[in-house]
């Protein structure tokens, strides 16, 4: 009797959620892998009523998109080189924080900061740091202000590098990038790792005092597998958000995802999604997902078998 | 006589490594502080620089040699950006968002994780493996259904575009059935056994024990919406619909040319931060402890 009144009540109190979910959640899941297999679908064109054959054309499109290319090599690479950045620094700070005494919390918290920040807002603000003020692409360079980081370097005799003004190069721009998305993807992974250290039993610490033990190797031989858990997730979650990284580049470049005359250069997979949708090719934007969804998936997949391995739980 | 000397040379040894262990452990605080200080820096820098920025002349931002402390405070640039951005239409979009979809998911949150924290039913368990297993599905396939949806709906340019379809949060609901979890069974029994009302039972004693976990959902859903670009930048096409993280980039769209009046932007990304800083200052330990257990930016 109160059994099945009680059914019923939880039925009543979950219908809100799965509601939701079902609209906007559920269906999509299911709804997009069929646009994807629709050639050439185009929502308006849906709406006004035309229909669409089932066929791999989106996928094909895609893959021979020059542009996509473009923007999966941008993906790959800022992935590639701003995790394995991130958390190896991640590491050295969490380490370095964890054995001093005063300042401790204080440091902590403003590590922690750039976390809080709108990615978006402070990618201007990084922009404007790197930003060369002045003519640079004219014959006879006219630097009015050569901006902050050109500053600095120059203390060190290194010559204005156009970071990210008109006529910049690849590599340039590609360092603002890792230079900023490393610069925000410290605080979670030094957040983890510190909450990691500080759940290694001590006494292992003072077994490689006892012994004599480097601090360079208590770090390697210690300190590295015994924090092997928190690692594998700094990394798995690092790339999965690597993938899908955009709003940084919008932050410095805004919508063109490139310095001036170089639209798209800086593109990603996820900017690609979004140019496609908002365009009118909501079938190749749901092909684009789908690959970057195979693509999480295996990269996931690659680490949790690395892990398997390596991680000392 | 002979054991003794031994004993003596020995303790003389012990002094000597831990004299040595002593200016080792010295010289390695200092270079770790100093370490510490840099990054500290580094970290700091960005900030300091928005400020400083906000607060200049053009004139004086493009000086050569740049200066590190304002000659004159131009707090007027603070007012031309809210003018510039339209920033007081966004921040009210923004806040109304903001506060209706946090409480909104709230109370489907809270009520979504007391059915998988405590009522039993069949199939619950799958029902609730299947919710965790959409969290692996980036969220961009989600979006592009999403867009036809609502285009559908006749919701686009609307608060309703902007609240309703990021309602549940399966990562939340996860979050908060694992806090209620932690409150023994017994107590539910028992206010059963005195006739207490589920719903009673949730608010009088499940929330306000899991009081922790849902400041931590509030404050990262705020945050969510103060930082959404993507979706509202979709949805949106009459400029007074926007949220304030559109507007602030659509404002200053032409950043990398030399024309930009910096000083003006870096006031108005100075306007939208400090709402930020000022929630981490009063809610750090919560920020922080929702965020270790997710992963997910906002």
């Amino acid at each position: 009797m109160v059994d099945s009144k009680h059914k019923w009540k939880a039925w009543l109190y979950l219908s809100p959620a799965l509601i939701l979910l079902a609209v906007f959640t559920v269906y999509p899941i299911i709804n997009t892998v069929r646009l994807a297999f629709l050639e050439d679908y185009s929502m308006m064109k849906a709406i006004s009523g035309a229909t669409f054959e089932f066929g791999f054309g989106n996928f094909t499109k895609v893959v021979e998109y020059r542009n996509f290319l473009t923007c999966l090599k941008n993906t790959v690479l800022l992935c590639v080189l701003t995790v394995p950045i991130s958390t190896i620094l991640a590491l050295l700070i969490a380490v370095a924080l964890n054995s001093i005494g005063p300042l401790r919390r204080f440091l902590q918290t403003i590590y922690f900061l750039p976390y809080v920040t709108n990615s978006i807002a402070i990618g201007m603000v990084f922009a404007a740091m790197f930003n060369i003020v002045g003519n640079v692409s004219s014959e006879s360079t006219r630097i009015v202000s050569a901006g902050i980081v050109n500053n600095f370097l120059g203390l060190f005799g290194v010559e204005p590098i156009n970071w990210i003004n008109a006529g910049s190069s690849y590599w340039a721009n590609m360092t603002v990038m890792i230079v900023y998305i490393v610069w925000n993807a410290l605080p979670f992974k030094i957040l983890i790792l510190l909450g990691g250290l500080q759940s290694i039993n001590k006494q292992y610490y003072d077994a490689a005092k006892v012994d004599g033990t480097s601090r360079a190797r208590t770090l390697w031989k210690i300190t590295v597998p015994l924090l092997s858990p928190m690692l594998a997730y700094v990394v798995i979650t690092g790339f999965m958000g690597g993938f899908k990284e955009y709003s940084s580049i919008v932050g410095i470049f805004g919508e063109t995802m490139g310095p001036p005359g170089g639209k798209g250069e800086m593109n990603t997979i996820v900017g690609f999604i979004y140019q496609s949708l908002s365009g009118a090719h909501q079938g190749r934007a749901s092909a684009a997902a789908l690959i970057l969804f195979a693509i999480i998936m295996a990269v996931t997949l690659v680490n949790l078998q690395v892990s398997k391995k390596k991680v000392h739980y | 006589m002979a054991e003794n000397t031994k004993v003596i040379m020995h303790e003389k040894s012990i002094e000597k490594t831990s004299k040595l262990q002593l200016v080792n452990n010295v010289v390695g605080t200092f270079f770790r502080y100093l370490f510490l200080l840099i990054v500290a820096i580094v970290v700091l820098f960005p900030f300091y620089w928005m400020i400083i920025s906000s607060l200049k002349t053009l004139t004086e931002y493009r000086l050569s040699v740049p200066t590190f402390w304002p000659k004159v405070v131009m707090w007027s640039n603070y007012a031309e950006a809210f003018t510039t951005a339209n920033l007081g239409t966004l921040f009210k979009n923004t806040v109304i968002v903001g506060v209706v979809s946090t409480i909104l998911s709230l109370v489907i949150t809270v009520l979504t994780a007391f059915v998988f924290a405590r009522l039993e039913f069949k199939g619950k368990n799958a029902l609730f493996a299947a919710l965790l297993g959409t969290m692996m599905i980036p969220g961009e396939l989600f979006t592009i259904t999403n867009y036809e949806t609502v285009f559908r709906f006749g919701w686009l340019d609307t608060y309703t575009v902007l609240i309703v379809p990021f309602l549940v949060s399966v990562f939340y609901v996860y979050l908060l059935r694992q806090s209620f979890m932690q409150i023994p069974n017994s107590l539910y029994l028992a206010a059963k056994v005195d006739g207490t009302s589920d719903l009673k039972y949730l608010w009088k004693v499940m929330i306000p024990l899991a009081m922790p976990t849902i400041i931590s959902i509030t404050i990262l859903k705020m945050m969510g919406a103060w930082n959404s670009y993507m979706w509202p930048n979709l949805v949106t096409r009459d400029p007074n619909m926007e949220l304030i993280t559109n507007g602030l980039r659509n404002a200053f769209t032409e950043a990398t040319s030399g024309d930009t009046n910096f000083p003006v932007q870096m006031a108005a990304v100075a306007l939208v931060s400090i709402p930020l800083f000022l929630v981490f200052i009063f809610f750090r330990k919560y920020i922080m402890k929702g965020v270790s257990r997710s992963g997910i930016k906002g």
